[in-house]
């Protein structure tokens, strides 16, 4: 199998294109990209024209829609449950990617030592990660049930007093990171583990014949050499986690009250509960540009820890 | 030798802490799945039945109509899973060959998208061709998951096989159609596999879309599950055995593909809602 970060690398257009002899350019490869292209216009550009414009007009279903111009942009800001929802959706996201992230790293510095039934226990590590979301999100719903809940018991079991875990406006984003932690810290752990795999071993014999520590190597030689794995694995874990929906909806559908409702939820309320679609298409589309916002942002730090590696290598 | 034994002892130590939380849950949803109501609704919790039972696997068989909702997963799934890869090999072996950055991008903006923001315009356009109520909705939305992860994964893929066959084939006299055919197909068999694997998981898994499009009739089993929760909420027996039925399916796989899943995983794609 090829080593990660080329395969990351691909569509960055970090790794140059070199150019071909003039055979090899296009046209000729375009009816291999046209089915896809008809496919990709038909499922995800079309729909995102449509909701341009739908996001402009007053459009309630089994209404006539009718142009407003930018008022649905207007009310997102004097809408207190949005603004809560965005709330909510930052601190979910923050959480949701530092948690994992740190866990990540730590598993996967113990997953890359050798040791008997390393390949076993690894397996076992990755199952969260593919399991179906709404399936765990039942079987942790019943674990944090206040009265017969497992995870209650286990807390008796250490004398610390009983919680309402998703049942009560303040523990219910922390509870509901538990979850999505549990089953994403793998998918950190396996990126890094591909990062781990590519750094070479001459740092560490020079360092240990300079009588260095533990600690030290791991600080001024793996660290470093992992960052750029690091920072790939957090943007992944940010875009997934802003748009995190199975788990929040099927565990609280955003309460108690709105006290989990994130942006995502709360745009499935006003296009699929409400009906109102204008408004719905408004709150996806600045959803929208606030996910791209973030993994630009995300890409370009990427592309700078890659610039100062080059410059300093 | 004794210090490296501890060491190694350490590890295991710790590896089986962390591994820990995975195998409590599953342990703790067969547990639930396998007791009787009473074992389930006593406190302290009961790990250890006192009385196995199939009994709930037999009920969720019978009731909500769980053998169709598992067809029509079965159905949606396999649709959505063969029409990317129709539709996402050859597009990812041209965007590869043709070095399509612009092109790759937009497939890269398929994948950050939250998929929920689809659902509006295809809703109502679904509603429009008179086509809710059957299965085509779902198959059709669950192309937004599945031919991004394909083409994301061939692209990266074909990027790595050497060009040099397919060179010396068009200087044979064939055409792109029968290099692509007969020389790029076979070499990409184990990309391939991941993108398969990978789309099947996670139009199986997927929620968001199923419960805005199915109806009675054309619920997938996420859904179902779901709509078992507010159905029968104090049950845990047969809710347990209907999640562990909906995820059995994708753990296998992961058990069988490991290394396939982590090679694709880490090419960059990555989940589909």
């Amino acid at each position: 199998m090829v080593d990660a970060s080329v395969r990351t690398s691909g569509l960055d257009g970090v790794t140059p294109a070199k150019p071909a002899t003039r055979e090899w350019r296009p046209p000729t490869y375009w009816p291999f990209v046209v089915p896809a292209v008809l496919v990709v216009g038909g499922v995800i550009v079309f729909p995102w024209v449509f909701t341009v414009w739908m996001s402009l007009q007053g459009w309630k279903v089994g209404e006539p829609s009718r142009f407003v111009g930018l008022s649905n942009y207007a009310r997102l800001f004097t809408d207190a449950r949005f603004i809560d929802a965005t709330i909510h959706t930052i601190i979910y996201t923050v959480l949701a990617v530092v948690l994992p992230l740190v866990l990540g790293v730590f598993a996967a510095l113990i997953f890359h030592a050798k040791f008997p039934a390393r390949g076993f226990l690894r397996g076992l590590f990755v199952m969260p990660m593919m399991a179906t979301p709404v399936a765990i999100a039942l079987v942790w719903t019943m674990m944090f049930h206040p009265q017969l809940g497992v995870m209650n018991y286990l807390l008796s079991l250490v004398g610390i007093p009983a919680q309402l875990w998703i049942f009560h406006p303040a523990t219910v984003i922390p509870s509901l990171v538990m979850v999505e932690t549990w089953q994403w810290t793998p998918l950190v752990m396996l990126i890094l583990l591909g990062g781990l795999a590519a750094i070479p071993t001459e740092p560490y014999e020079s360092a240990q014949i300079d009588g260095a520590t533990q600690w030290q190597m791991f600080r001024f030689i793996t660290l470093p050499m992992l960052a750029p794995f690091i920072l790939v694995a957090a943007i992944i874990r940010s875009i997934d986690a802003v748009k995190s929906f199975d788990i929040i909806f099927a565990m609280t559908q955003g309460g108690p009250g709105n006290a989990s409702e994130t942006i995502n939820l709360y745009l499935y309320s006003v296009a699929f509960v409400y009906y109102d679609v204008g408004y719905g298409s408004a709150i996806a589309l600045v959803f929208f540009l606030l996910v791209v916002a973030l993994s630009v942002l995300l890409l370009y730090l990427r592309r700078r820890t890659q610039w100062m590696e080059l410059g300093t290598s | 030798m004794i210090r490296q034994w501890l060491n190694q002892a350490a590890l295991v130590f710790v590896a089986i802490v962390l591994v820990s939380p995975a195998i409590l849950f599953f342990i703790w949803m067969i547990s639930l799945s396998l007791k009787l109501e009473i074992d389930n609704s006593s406190y302290p919790p009961i790990l250890i039945p006192t009385k196995v039972t199939w009994d709930n696997y037999i009920q969720v068989m019978q009731s909500n109509r769980f053998v169709q909702y598992f067809v029509n997963s079965l159905i949606v799934t396999g649709s959505a899973t063969l029409l990317g890869l129709l539709v996402g090999v050859p597009a990812g072996y041209g965007i590869s060959r043709m070095k399509a950055m612009k092109a790759a991008f937009v497939v890269l903006i398929a994948r950050m998208t939250p998929g929920l923001s689809y659902l509006i315009p295809l809703f109502l356009l679904f509603q429009w061709m008179g086509v809710m109520g059957t299965l085509l909705p779902q198959i059709l939305i669950h192309l937004v998951i599945t031919v991004p992860i394909v083409i994301y994964i061939m692209i990266s893929y074909f990027d790595t096989t050497p060009m040099e066959l397919e060179e010396a084939a068009i200087i044979d006299g064939a055409g792109r159609w029968q290099v692509f055919r007969h020389v790029a197909l076979p070499i990409a068999k184990p990309g391939i596999a991941v993108s398969l694997i990978l789309a099947v998981i996670f139009s199986w898994n997927n929620f968001a879309f199923g419960i805005v499009l199915a109806g009675r009739e054309t619920r997938t089993l996420p859904v179902a599950v779901y709509n078992m929760i507010s159905y029968d909420q104090l049950s845990w027996g047969p809710l347990a055995a209907a999640a562990l039925v909906v995820t059995l399916p994708v753990l296998l796989l992961t058990m069988f593909a490991q290394r396939q899943i982590v090679a694709g995983l880490t090419a960059g794609a990555v989940k589909g809602g």
